[in-house]
């Protein structure tokens, strides 16, 4: 699935790096460890997170983490949205909260599972 | 991309502690070079994550440290030695969920006791040495096969 088509589907704001939308989507991982994403994270997958400082965006870069979805409406800073601009990292806003994001998510990736 | 090393290359950062805008530069020039060196992508995400851990390792807890890289046909050496509290107890830093982190640095999702393990998972040799009151070293290996 395109991000594109998954920032639709679940009306996510889009706030950095809009090319990024036409990438395809791996899969997601869903962590505030920061460590933890490093590790567990794929190539191509986004990544859902509360946490909204400047270290995200370097931890997706390195991942080949293709957007960031920050959950629970919280305010992004400046610096934030600049960096992934640069990185080419899309960031993403929802007022939805974790839990209820990654089932949505998961459910358009495994239209299958039931 | 056949691996394009000849001459032993080497290059080095500077680490601050409590800089953590600074945070990932250094892996993610390492993941340059290594990826313009035509090292295989597996190998390059190995060596970014272990080096990622350790900058943020000399952040988080030490005043100052210096990062070392060392990379030859058959493997890269990351070696950090950093001007730290150093740790009193290694076995136990190694186990994964043990961190002497502050509140506020677990707030931003670092120190969950993961950096330590991920580096020596990333790595094909690992050492640590620490000496309480001066300091801490890691080197890390990543072989080429």
């Amino acid at each position: 699935m395109k991000l594109k088509e998954l920032v639709e589907a679940l009306s996510l704001e889009a706030k950095t790096y809009k090319d990024g939308l036409q990438k395809e989507v791996t899969g997601a991982y869903a962590s505030d460890l920061l460590s933890d994403v490093m590790a567990n994270a794929k190539d191509g997958n986004i990544w859902i997170t509360l946490q909204t400082h400047l270290n995200i965006v370097a931890v997706a870069s390195l991942k080949g983490v293709i957007g960031i979805i920050i959950v629970g409406g919280r305010k992004i800073p400046e610096d934030v949205l600049k960096k992934a601009e640069e990185e080419k990292i899309t960031v993403m806003t929802t007022s939805l909260h974790a839990f209820e994001l990654a089932g949505r998510i998961y459910q358009l990736l495994n239209p299958n599972y039931s | 991309m056949p691996l394009n090393i000849t001459d032993p290359i080497e290059g080095s950062f500077q680490l601050i502690g409590g800089n953590f805008a600074q945070a990932g530069e250094a892996s993610t020039q390492l993941k340059i070079k290594l990826s313009a060196l035509g090292v295989d992508e597996l190998l390059i995400r190995r060596a970014a994550i272990a080096t990622f851990e350790a900058e943020m390792n000399v952040i988080i807890y030490a005043a100052a440290g210096w990062l070392n890289y060392h990379i030859t046909p058959n493997c890269i050496t990351i070696r950090v030695e950093d001007m730290g509290p150093g740790i009193e107890d290694i076995e136990k830093a190694m186990q994964e969920g043990y961190s002497t982190a502050p509140e506020w640095v677990r707030e931003l999702g670092w120190g969950a006791g993961m950096g330590l393990p991920n580096m020596k998972k990333n790595s094909d040799t690992f050492k640590i040495d620490s000496v309480v009151g001066e300091g801490t070293t890691v080197e890390m290996v990543i072989n080429f096969p």
